[in-house]
């Protein structure tokens, strides 16, 4: 029913993420790119593993079903939600921190290291 | 049965109790916490060597964690392997043994190097997760673990290159870092997504078995090789490697060395192991001897104008990584014909993987002695240091060996990895080995440069107070000194016994697939 449509819109949101990445200045907007493309690779995940007309994986009182959707991918995504939640985070007090030293956000200015 | 066959589960358990037990034994004080980081880097180390002593005896080792028994790699009824599954072949354990050796040496550096900061029950847990995250990464058998493990290393390493958070410069090459490394992570998540569309498995073996060159295999190739190679931090995309290597605190960049030859691993394993003889046109091997090609040269000609020792330093390392992944690239490309193989092919690869073992032992001993340089005289600076022989004597013997072993200098083992490559990359195409030994001169040029201004010279009166580093210092030094003259004296019996098989175990892919997969399906 659905066909490729999930998959389009997994496309989208992997490119939305790459051009905040690599063309935003905005620490903040970077860091939204960076959860942009997370959540694209967990939705190509999820998509990955549907059955049309399937039912969730779980066989106790699952009573008579016929399709499940497949288990693998969703313990895989569980996995990598998990990670980036740690990931945002960790990505969020670093841009705190840097606020702090430098008072501002734009990458531009924000290259003490560089040659 | 015996205890051996939990060697590769030990490998990561041990390191992981240490870094969740860290804040524990940091209650008990100062000797306790720093008891505990010996103990576990030590006890680390030595299963790591005593789980290569079994592979190398025994083959290929296959672990499999939560099934009834430990080698039950197939469940009863299913084809396709659904455990978690650890296994190490000669490769593997190779690696692991020398990030375990770079890891001890951190270890023990960092005891005193960070011993007048605080939070070092919180330092000493990050870096035993980074040490479990590289191991994992060296000894999964299964793609998804590889990411899981990949993103344990990144998180911690971002913490620990922040470690000294009140530096601005900290947190930035932090951040730096952290882009980079959250890209590449989801890129390689996505190109497990591809080949678990296609073949609904995760586990390498099997994988491997079924794989069938079309456009969803070579998006997810192209996935994997981009990221692993940005991970390794090779040209185009070694902006991240000065900043992180020179930033981070002395011990930590040693394992960081340590830590980006797992990702080194990953690409290798990738393009041998699940790709293999099904890679068909030569156009990935060439773009691995390009990128390794342009990072040997680009890496040196950044390093001979730094001014700052540990920048310096860690443009040499994209420039080192610049030889393996040449020589690595050139197995590649012979591959899938023997005679090449047997000409060039298999002697690329061994310099290869002898100068994995070399670059780390070195580049791990040239980044404590900057950072003894750092905890002494107090300055990176070269302008500023000088005539530090007199007063580090110790210091500036392990730099001299290690500045030698480099520079390729006989009889030092980096001049024997690095002919192995000159000889096998001259029969590919003659240029390459030109390259490789124009980076060699200009390699020696810039660590006489540093000899000379921060050892040699008259005594400054600003040094005068200047002594040599505590004992913690120099022991973490002598592992890896100790290590880079075994390396020396020894050669022929480290090529036949070590990379040898390292090497068979490499091209050898349908070994690797039948030590999970049984005979047939």
């Amino acid at each position: 029913m659905t066909g490729n449509a999930p998959f389009l819109v997994v496309g989208i949101i992997f490119f939305l993420g790459l051009y905040a990445i690599l063309f935003e200045r905005n620490l903040i907007k970077i860091a939204i790119g960076i959860s942009l493309l997370e959540a694209s690779a967990n939705l190509l995940l999820i998509v990955l593993g549907y059955r049309s007309g399937g039912s969730i994986p779980i066989f106790t009182l699952a009573g008579e079903v016929r399709t499940m959707v497949l288990p693998t991918p969703q313990a895989l995504t569980l996995t990598a939600i998990v990670i980036g939640l740690a990931t945002s985070a960790l990505l969020l007090s670093l841009i705190m921190l840097l606020y702090r030293h430098y008072g501002t956000l734009d990458v531009r200015e924000i290259r003490r290291l560089r040659g | 049965m015996n205890w051996q066959i939990h060697l590769p589960a030990l490998v990561l358990a041990i390191p992981l109790l240490g870094a969740f037990a860290s804040p524990i034994a940091g209650l008990g004080g100062r000797t306790v916490r720093n008891g505990w980081m010996a103990f576990i880097s030590i006890t680390t180390t030595a299963v790591c060597l005593l789980l290569l002593q079994k592979v190398l005896v025994d083959g290929t080792a296959v672990y499999v964690m939560g099934a009834e028994n430990w080698n039950f790699t197939l469940p009863s009824g299913l084809s396709w392997p659904i455990r978690i599954i650890l296994q190490v072949d000669a490769f593997s354990a190779f690696m692991a043994a020398v990030g375990s050796i770079a890891a001890l040496a951190g270890a023990f550096f960092s005891l005193s190097y960070m011993d007048k900061f605080t939070g070092l029950e919180k330092f000493s847990a990050l870096y035993f997760l980074l040490v479990t995250g590289m191991l994992g990464m060296q000894l999964t058998g299964d793609l998804f673990n590889f990411f899981v493990f990949l993103e344990i290393a990144s998180v911690a390493s971002f913490g620990l290159i922040a470690f000294w958070r009140d530096r601005p410069e900290a947190v930035e090459a932090s951040f730096k870092y952290m882009i980079i490394s959250t890209l590449s992570a989801m890129f390689i998540l996505i190109a497990i997504g591809f080949l678990y569309g296609r073949y609904n498995a995760v586990n390498i073996a099997a994988v491997a078995r079924m794989l069938h060159m079309g456009y969803a295999e070579k998006i997810a190739l192209v996935f994997l090789v981009v990221s692993l190679t940005m991970k390794s931090g090779a040209v185009p995309m070694h902006m991240w490697t000065p900043d992180a290597y020179a930033e981070a605190p002395a011990g930590v960049t040693c394992l960081l060395v340590g830590v980006s030859q797992a990702s080194l691993y990953g690409l290798f394993r990738v393009c041998f192991s699940l790709y293999g003889s099904s890679l068909g046109s030569p156009v990935i091997p060439w773009t691995i001897i390009v990128m390794g090609v342009l990072s040997m040269f680009i890496g040196v000609t950044m390093a001979v104008i730094q001014k700052e020792i540990k920048r310096l330093m860690a443009y040499h390392s994209v420039s080192q990584i610049g030889y393996i992944l040449l020589a690595l690239g050139v197995g590649l490309l012979a591959l899938r014909d023997p005679q090449a193989m047997a000409d060039y092919g298999f002697t690329a690869m061994k310099g290869g993987i002898f100068h994995i073992i070399n670059y780390t032992m070195y580049k791990g001993l040239l980044f404590l002695t900057a950072g003894a340089l750092y905890y002494s005289a107090g300055s990176r600076n070269l302008n500023e240091l000088g005539g530090l022989a007199r007063v580090m004597p110790y210091t500036t013997l392990m730099f001299v060996i290690a500045a030698a072993a480099i520079a390729g200098i006989p009889p030092f083992n980096g001049f024997v990895s690095k002919l192995l490559i000159y000889q096998s990359t001259f029969a590919v195409y003659p240029l390459l080995a030109v390259v490789a030994l124009v980076t060699s001169v200009l390699t020696l040029a810039s660590f006489v440069k540093v000899f000379q201004t921060a050892f040699l010279g008259p005594a400054k009166s600003k040094f005068a107070k200047v002594t040599e580093v505590p004992g913690s210092m120099l022991i973490g030094m002598s592992i890896l000194t100790v290590v880079i003259i075994v390396l020396t004296l020894f050669p022929t019996w480290t090529l036949a016994h070590l990379v040898e098989p390292a090497a068979k175990a490499l091209v050898d892919q349908a070994g690797y697939i039948s030590a999970v997969m049984g005979g047939g399906l």
